[in-house]
């Protein structure tokens, strides 16, 4: 019995002329993201997409929790081929949906006959499948309200498909088709949910992660690629930076005033990763910060660090809860990995009482006293390290 | 080479030093006559592959590198212990791999029953508020079988269902005894002595279509590497490999625990192997074991093809032989092979045979010449138990191989049925 899966693309089908370009990315990324499965036929028919494996033992279940995961596909469906003629459909819906009938109570049948050569009609298609699914499976009862099983047969030009309830896809944009952005991850919550969101919404993600050796350990640099890693079944391939942080650090506690260091800090980091987010050709910055969760995410000290940058910093999760971050993060299975316990370059040198309501005139005018080097960020920049972060080359295994 | 069955004991001295594998001449493979009759020192012939495989040189070499150079404790702060750390974190990616699962939910053990141990004992006593009833079979694994007896002594109900006539299982009897009180279902993927191969994916959905809550224990250690697996798509929520079945180290096996699965230790200390295996790691054979994982499944069709090959050889070659009869199901996994000479008791064979150099077992190692529940469970004949001998086999197992054993087999057959008479 042959298989394939039937893709519903999401929001991409509003799109007008440029369209199809739309579509093109997110077969790429799909391509990307089953090739190691197998060999495919992919192809696209209206607003549907066909992924059809070319051998017998391709695991489907894989397969479809493999696309699950690309963003730009709103449902799926998992649908046997059957033949354009009443007795194969019925022949194989029976033997096909043997073991989803059997779990279930109710069900109904519903038709699409898109080619409307076929010889009976869709009433007349679910009226006589659904007779004779019945009379195979007697357990079951038909309630066209509220159905547990929609067994569904599509006959279109070249095949005629059954299939039965659809599954969810993971939404959004495909990735790449708004562009690049640099996310800054810390190894905390809410940096790896931030990507995820901005990638959902067709990013694609470099990553730039500040160490502080010896205060952050290797172990806290393995957190934040194992943390990369997380996202790449959504995001493919990342470039993470790893930026030697300490020197600046150290810097700014000598000199500047300690209830400023958060925030100091934060405008360093920004005009860092500015810096290597524009050599890597990104169109704006990604953070986790949530409004007021704590003193260097409230409005003025956020206006304080957005003034250092000239790219636009995305805030995906300004207006969520923690609560809300957290099952996000679990649904990406990051959650987890966020906790491990190791110090971080955020909790280094924490100031016990933060300014929470800084004036941009006064943070200037630190800074300006502070009289850092100008080759300070340059240096941070320049020997940035570059770890690729690809589902074939996991982390581990190259050590 | 002259063969002495009479005078038995110096006949076994003298041939005692088969030549192991891998330090023969590579200068080409030794035909069956070859080894029958020339040189001294018979070529070792292991096919007792399902009791343990020779350790891989690569996976050799990984482990003395472990032991001699990267010897941090991962649970170290500074480098040296996070880099065996990472070491450690590859191999369960390794191992995870293969099963297509987080590499979170590989659990390093000591061996492959302590695993089973963990998945009976701990998830049923863990999840004892869902239900008293578990559900097992009667050809499981010696490990497996007294850890059932352990629960049914702690007041559980164990039910052990009875395979067919061919070693297999028929899933909808073993799911028939699933009910709103079972807490797991417990089932060999691949049978260690017949290798019958358990439909384990059908088993965990009809169990779990009579109880969804129910946990379903897969324990592959004979099919791990060789066979697929997909825990996840088959809805297994504990799965039980070893190590040195597949050439790794001995010393080193794993769980696989699903996400979300409650598993209670069985003994306790630190944090280790997210609690189930406390203690320092042990570092080299878990890096030796992901290796092995790793390069056993890299070359799975490979095998699966000379396996296949092997087996319909032996099958025809044993027709020959008159009185053998084949006790494994012919449909089962075609790297194990159980067979019966009547008449001969399987230890004089496997005896017979060593002195040729041909490594053979009665049954599962583990059990010691005790005789096979698994056999007397498929109701075969006492004389057919008794005189059962397993030919398993590994990667580096050659035509050359079983035309030798065929030979010394009939032989053997020959030769020790004209003592008896």
């Amino acid at each position: 019995m042959k298989e394939l899966i039937l893709l519903k693309s999401g929001e991409v089908v509003l799109k007008g002329l440029n369209r199809h370009n739309f579509e093109d990315v997110m077969i790429k990324n799909m391509k990307r993201r089953i090739e190691d499965l197998g060999a495919f036929r992919i192809w696209k028919k209206q607003s549907t997409l066909y992924v059809e494996p070319q051998s017998e033992d391709i695991d489907m279940d894989l397969l479809v929790s493999r696309l699950q995961t690309v963003f730009g596909i709103a449902a799926l469906t998992r649908a046997c081929i059957v033949e354009k003629n009443f007795e194969d459909i019925c022949a194989k819906s029976r033997e096909y949906l043997a073991e989803t009938l059997e779990e279930a109570r109710t069900f109904k049948v519903e038709a699409k006959r898109a080619d409307k050569l076929f010889p009976m009609t869709s009433p007349e298609i679910c009226r006589e499948l659904g007779g004779q699914l019945l009379e195979e499976f007697p357990h079951l009862r038909v309630d066209v309200e509220h159905p547990d099983v929609t067994v569904t047969v599509e006959i279109r030009e070249t095949a005629a498909y059954v299939h039965t309830n659809q599954l969810p896809g993971a939404g959004g944009m495909p990735v790449g088709t708004s562009g690049k952005a640099a996310m800054l991850l810390s190894g905390g919550i809410d940096s790896p949910v931030a990507g995820y969101m901005m990638a959902k919404r067709g990013l694609e993600l470099i990553a730039i992660h500040f160490a502080s050796p010896p205060y952050t350990s290797d172990r806290a640099r393995q957190k934040v690629i194992s943390l990369g890693e997380k996202l790449l079944p959504y995001t493919g391939k990342i470039r993470l930076f790893v930026v030697p942080f300490t020197e600046i650090q150290e810097q700014l506690r000598q000199r500047g005033p300690e209830d400023y260091f958060t925030l100091l800090m934060r405008r360093a980091m920004m005009r860092v990763a500015e810096a290597i987010a524009k050599r890597e050709e990104c169109g704006g910055l990604i953070t986790g910060e949530s409004l007021a969760q704590v003193a260097s995410q409230t409005l003025p000290a956020l206006a304080c660090t957005d003034m250092v940058t000239e790219l636009p910093v995305l805030r995906p999760l300004i207006g969520m809860d923690k609560e809300e971050i957290i099952r996000i993060a679990r649904k990406i299975d990051t959650f987890d990995t966020s906790i491990l316990p190791y110090e971080d370059c955020c909790t280094v040198f924490t100031p016990r009482h933060p300014k929470t309501k800084p004036r941009p005139a006064e943070v200037a005018r630190i800074e300006e006293e502070m009289a850092l080097e100008p080759e300070l960020f340059q240096r941070a920049v320049d020997e940035a390290e570059l770890v690729v972060l690809s589902r074939r080359h996991s982390g581990y295994r190259e050590v | 080479m002259k063969i002495h069955t009479e005078s038995g004991f110096y006949a076994k001295i003298k041939c005692h030093w088969s030549v192991p594998r891998g330090t023969e001449e590579r200068t080409g493979r030794r035909s069956c006559q070859n080894r029958l009759w020339k040189g001294s020192n018979p070529v070792e012939t292991y096919l007792d592959n399902s009791a343990t495989t020779r350790v891989s040189d690569t996976v050799a070499a990984l482990i003395h590198r472990m032991m001699t150079e990267e010897y941090g404790n991962p649970s170290s702060l500074h480098r040296k212990g996070f880099l065996a750390e990472q070491r450690m974190t590859a191999a369960r990616e390794q191992i995870a791999a293969v099963l297509g699962v987080r590499r979170e939910e590989i659990a390093f053990t000591s061996c492959g029953s302590e695993a089973n141990n963990l998945a009976v004992l701990g998830a049923v006593r863990a999840n004892r508020r869902t239900g008293s009833k578990v559900v097992t079979t009667a050809v499981e694994h010696d490990s497996l079988l007294a850890a059932a007896a352990q629960l049914e002594k702690e007041g559980f109900q164990v039910v052990r269902v009875a395979p067919r006539s061919d070693g297999s299982l028929d899933p909808q009897e073993v799911a028939a005894q699933v009910d709103e009180n079972t807490v797991l279902v417990s089932v060999m993927h691949v049978n260690s002595e017949t290798g019958a191969i358990n439909d384990l994916r059908t088993i965990a959905r009809l169990a779990k279509r009579n109880n969804p809550k129910v946990l379903v224990h897969g324990d592959c250690v004979q099919s791990f590497g060789r066979l697929p697996i997909a825990p996840e798509s088959w809805k297994l929520d504990l799965v039980t490999m070893s190590g040195h079945k597949i050439h790794g180290p001995k010393g080193v096996a794993a769980l696989y625990h699903r996400k979300g699965v409650r598993v209670q230790p069985l003994y306790y200390g630190s944090a280790q192997e997210y609690g189930f295996h406390p203690g320092t790691e042990n570092v080299p054979g878990i890096c030796g074991f992901g290796l092995a994982a790793e390069e056993i499944w890299a070359g799975q069709k490979k095998n699966m093809a000379l396996y296949t090959e092997l087996r319909q050889l032996l099958l025809e070659k044993c027709r020959e032989i008159p009185g053998v009869c084949i006790n494994s199901p012919l449909d089962g996994a075609p790297y194990i092979t159980n067979l019966s000479v009547p008449g001969v008791r399987s230890e004089v064979m496997i005896h017979y045979l060593e002195q040729l150099g041909i490594y053979v077992s009665s049954g599962s190692a583990c059990s010691k010449g005790a005789r096979s529940h698994v056999l007397t469970a498929m109701a075969l004949p006492l004389e057919r138990v008794d005189s059962a001998v397993r030919v398993s086999l590994c990667r580096d197992n050659t035509p050359e191989d079983i035309e030798y054993f065929c030979v010394c087999l009939a032989k053997g057959a020959r030769e020790i049925a004209r003592v008896r008479s």
